[in-house]
């Protein structure tokens, strides 16, 4: 082989790889991306019962009911809207009722939303993105979230692994 | 006065770096002897000073001077002496005052070990790691500074967060840190080749150790954080494919490719202007592995924009750093010589094979997590790139790549012979081939793809072995002879062995957790059984108990297997009251290489309590398969070869003149 087909041979190789992995992404980005919605956009939407999404605000204070068998139900709002969610298993330790939380799951027939997973993140100045900027836009965010105020400090934000 | 010292410190390496990044250059330029030699000095000094600055900031935390901000937000007293120590490093201020030791460490030791490089290039390489330098110190001085005092003093600090008491905080980021860190000397070197405007194997010669050494901190701090997250967060997920992961996996995997074209590099003269991009792209991942845990960004691309002195501020050192190195590398690339020639089918093709799986997988890591960040700022709309994304794209990339590691290592260089290497490795494909049937065959019915996911991990953990067995000729010649074919390899050829074996080891644990778990998840009442995977755990009882910031509910199991009482499990739920926090110790139990999980969940309100029991088959050869790795870059970093290649400093100069 000369020099010229050797560099052919290569390229050739290399753009079947970079072809593949494109397919492989496009394919991945149809099925398996998870768009993220507020109570209020929800309601918006009408999101169709079955379709999976995360859902995310505040833990309702006082809708937390745990029920036999590890069962618990709660509402996550966003200040306009309410959405009723049901979930079995144990809640990550940083759950609490007037906190944010991101939850996965889809709409049953009734309009309740059965969340398969609740998520629990490394640290507790990590407020879950999407919930703080829908917070944030509708004037429910609380300092606490993300900003320790200090005097003389500058704000701390993010994760601090 | 601790802390104003320690500001100082920090104050005076900058001098020092802004000295060592013009100093050099000039004196390269003018061929100036006394000029170039001061790098050296000026990088064992700003060693001496941020390493006296990091001693300072420990010595507060260590004495709780809850004056200083840093203290406060991230101390307390009760806290036991190792957390204190630890808590250093356990916010932001302090993991960058890390990392700039670190990096300040690497450039002391090129200075200090570097007798033997061309004059030239220790001045070049010395310079580009001060720019970094300088850089970060600047951003730490101005933007995050550990040493701020505030105005009236509280009595008590606020407390690590919990999560972060742990052991796993004082190995983790150290050792991550190295490896990305150490990500920076290749870089330099790249760089310092750039401008010299000059590369040979013997650079290669240079750069290959310290690249292992900085993979082998990253695979050991990944795995390390990887079973941190395990244990600590409760609920036995050992990767979460989040953002802060996904950063330290994109500099691993470029960093993977840069280990391997090196070689090539530095064995065939081969490939250079790819190994240099390589180098930059490498370390420029792990500057925005820097830049997204700690710009913010990730918490919200809104709280970015509304403080964005930090994140802009690294966002400037990403684009001068990487943008700087990338415009240089494309003046300066198309001069440098063009190497060796090769067949597609040798062992440098499969090199370029692993190199181009590595970089397109690590491009969709990179897409993965980055798309959802570019979609956010410029339509607002949002959404989650998570675990099922990348299993369908990551994972057959990866599938390809394993099929392939064990046929580069039997293939010659410059012309392979591909149809002799499938011959040799037909034992290890009749092993693969058994494994998958015979799982088939037990797991009738279960999920398809696991029995040939293992049988790919037995084919690689074989083809590694293959490649030893050919080296010793083994079994067709003498045993002993071949025993002492195999004392007499080089200490490289048994790194590749390990290094690869690891990555089929770890395979195997990552399917049999993922497919042959089993969990019970409920509310258990004292003197109840739970039935785990064969196993099993009555709860004895729950007891309080106070610690030294905390108090705990721990609960006691006692573990049987077959009627046979095995040992007693006690997981427990500790709750931290300085941040109202409480956090999960989840209690394992090893048999072999599987492990029984336990963590307990909130008490119910009928006096039970919830309890999440795994039994998670062969979990343990997921970190043990990158321990492994790990050992193998260790054996080939104590090769001969890489200890003594190097030239002599008095001939090195001419001799690389001549290598030319």
């Amino acid at each position: 082989m000369t020099r010229k087909q050797r560099r052919l041979t290569m390229i050739g190789g290399a753009l079947a790889v970079l072809a593949v992995a494109a397919a492989l992404v496009l394919n991945a980005m149809r099925d398996s991306i998870v768009f993220f919605s507020t109570p209020s956009m929800a309601a918006e939407k009408q999101i169709p019962a079955g379709k999976r999404f995360r859902l995310g605000g505040l833990v309702q204070p006082g809708s937390l009911k745990r029920g036999d068998d590890l069962v618990v139900n709660f509402a996550v709002a966003d200040g306009s809207t309410t959405l009723p969610v049901t979930y079995k298993g144990i809640l990550p330790d940083l759950f609490r009722e007037g906190q944010g939380v991101v939850a996965e799951g889809a709409l049953d027939g009734s309009g309740t939303f059965r969340a398969d997973t609740v998520l629990a993140k490394h640290d507790e100045t990590y407020m879950p993105k999407d919930v703080a900027d829908a917070l944030k836009k509708q004037g429910h965010w609380k300092d606490d979230y993300g900003v320790k105020p200090v005097q003389g400090s500058k704000p701390v934000q993010g994760a601090s692994k | 006065m601790i802390a104003e010292a320690g500001h100082y410190a920090l104050v005076l390496a900058l001098a020092l770096a802004l000295i060592q990044s013009v100093a050099p250059v000039i004196g390269a330029r003018r061929g100036d002897v006394a000029l170039m030699e001061m790098a050296r000095s000026t990088a064992l000094a700003q060693l001496l000073f941020v390493g006296a600055s990091f001693c300072l900031l420990t010595a507060l935390h260590v004495t709780s001077d809850f004056s200083v901000v840093n203290v406060f937000e991230n101390s307390h007293s009760a806290k036991p002496l190792i957390y204190k120590i630890t808590g250093v490093w356990g916010n932001h201020e302090g993991s960058m005052l890390l990392w700039v030791s670190i990096l300040a460490l690497f450039g002391a030791l090129v200075a200090a070990l570097g007798n033997n490089l061309p004059l030239t290039l220790r001045a070049h390489v010395l310079a580009v790691q001060a720019w970094v330098a300088g850089a970060f110190y600047l951003f730490i001085l101005l933007t995050s500074n550990p040493f701020a005092r505030i105005a009236q003093p509280p009595i008590e600090g606020r407390d690590l967060n919990p999560i972060l008491q742990d052991i796993g905080l004082a190995v983790h980021p150290p050792m991550l840190y190295l490896g990305y860190v150490g990500f920076s000397i290749s870089f330099s070197f790249a760089v310092a080749a750039l401008l010299e405007g000059r590369i040979d194997a013997a650079w290669a010669r240079w750069v290959r150790p310290w690249t292992l050494m900085a993979w082998i901190f990253l695979t050991l701090g990944i795995a390390m954080g990887s079973y941190w997250a395990y244990y600590e967060l409760g609920w036995g997920g050992w990767w979460f494919w989040d953002p802060v992961e996904n950063a330290s996996l994109m500099p691993w995997l470029a960093g993977t490719a840069l280990l391997h074209s090196a070689l090539v590099m530095e064995k065939r003269n081969a490939l250079k202007v790819w190994t240099i991009l390589l180098s930059i792209l490498t370390f420029s991942l792990s500057l925005l592995g820097t830049f997204l845990v700690r710009s913010g960004v990730l918490t919200s691309v809104h709280a970015f924009a509304t403080d964005p002195a930090r994140g802009v501020f690294i966002l400037l050192i990403l684009c001068v750093f990487i943008g700087g190195s990338l415009s240089l590398f494309a003046l300066r690339a198309p001069q440098l010589k063009q190497g060796g020639l090769f067949a597609p089918i040798s062992r440098e093709g499969a090199l370029v094979l692993n190199n181009l799986l590595l970089t397109v997988a690590c491009a969709i890591v990179f897409f993965g997590t980055l798309y959802p960040l570019g979609l956010e700022v410029l339509t607002e709309l949002k959404i989650s790139v998570g675990a099922p994304f990348f299993n369908l794209t990551f994972g057959p990339l990866f599938a390809a790549l394993l099929f392939a590691v064990p046929f580069g290592p039997l293939l010659a260089w410059k012309r392979g012979d591909l149809l002799a290497a499938a011959q040799r490795l037909m034992t290890a494909g009749v092993a693969a081939l058994v494994a998958t049937a015979v799982l088939w065959a037990w797991m009738r019915g279960g999920p398809t793809l696991a029995p040939l996911a293992i049988g790919l991990a037995v084919w690689v953990i074989a083809g590694a072995l293959t490649d030893l067995a050919e080296r010793t000729a083994l079994f067709r010649i003498p045993l002993a002879l071949s025993l002492r074919r195999a004392r007499g390899l080089p200490r490289s050829a048994w790194g590749t062995v390990f290094a690869h074996a690891g990555l089929g080891v770890a395979l195997i644990g990552v399917v049999c957790e993922t497919t042959w778990n089993s969990e019970y998840i409920a509310a258990m009442k004292t003197d109840q059984v739970a039935r785990v995977g064969g196993y099993e755990l009555k709860l004895e009882g729950l007891t309080q108990r106070q610690g030294p910031n905390y108090r705990e509910t721990l609960a006691r199991f006692a573990v049987s297997l077959d009627g046979q009482a095995l040992a007693a499990m006690t997981p427990s739920k500790r709750s931290f009251t300085t941040r109202g926090m409480s956090t999960t110790e989840a209690a394992l139990l090893t048999r072999g290489a599987s492990q029984l999980y336990v963590s307990l969940g909130d008490a119910t309100a009928d006096g039970g309590i919830a309890v999440r029991i795994y039994h998670k088959p062969l979990v343990l050869l997921i970190w043990w398969g990158p321990v492994l790795m790990a050992f193998g870059g260790m054996l080939s970093l104590s090769d001969r070869r890489l200890r003594v290649g190097a030239p002599k400093p008095a001939r090195a100069a001419q001799r690389l003149q001549a290598a030319e």
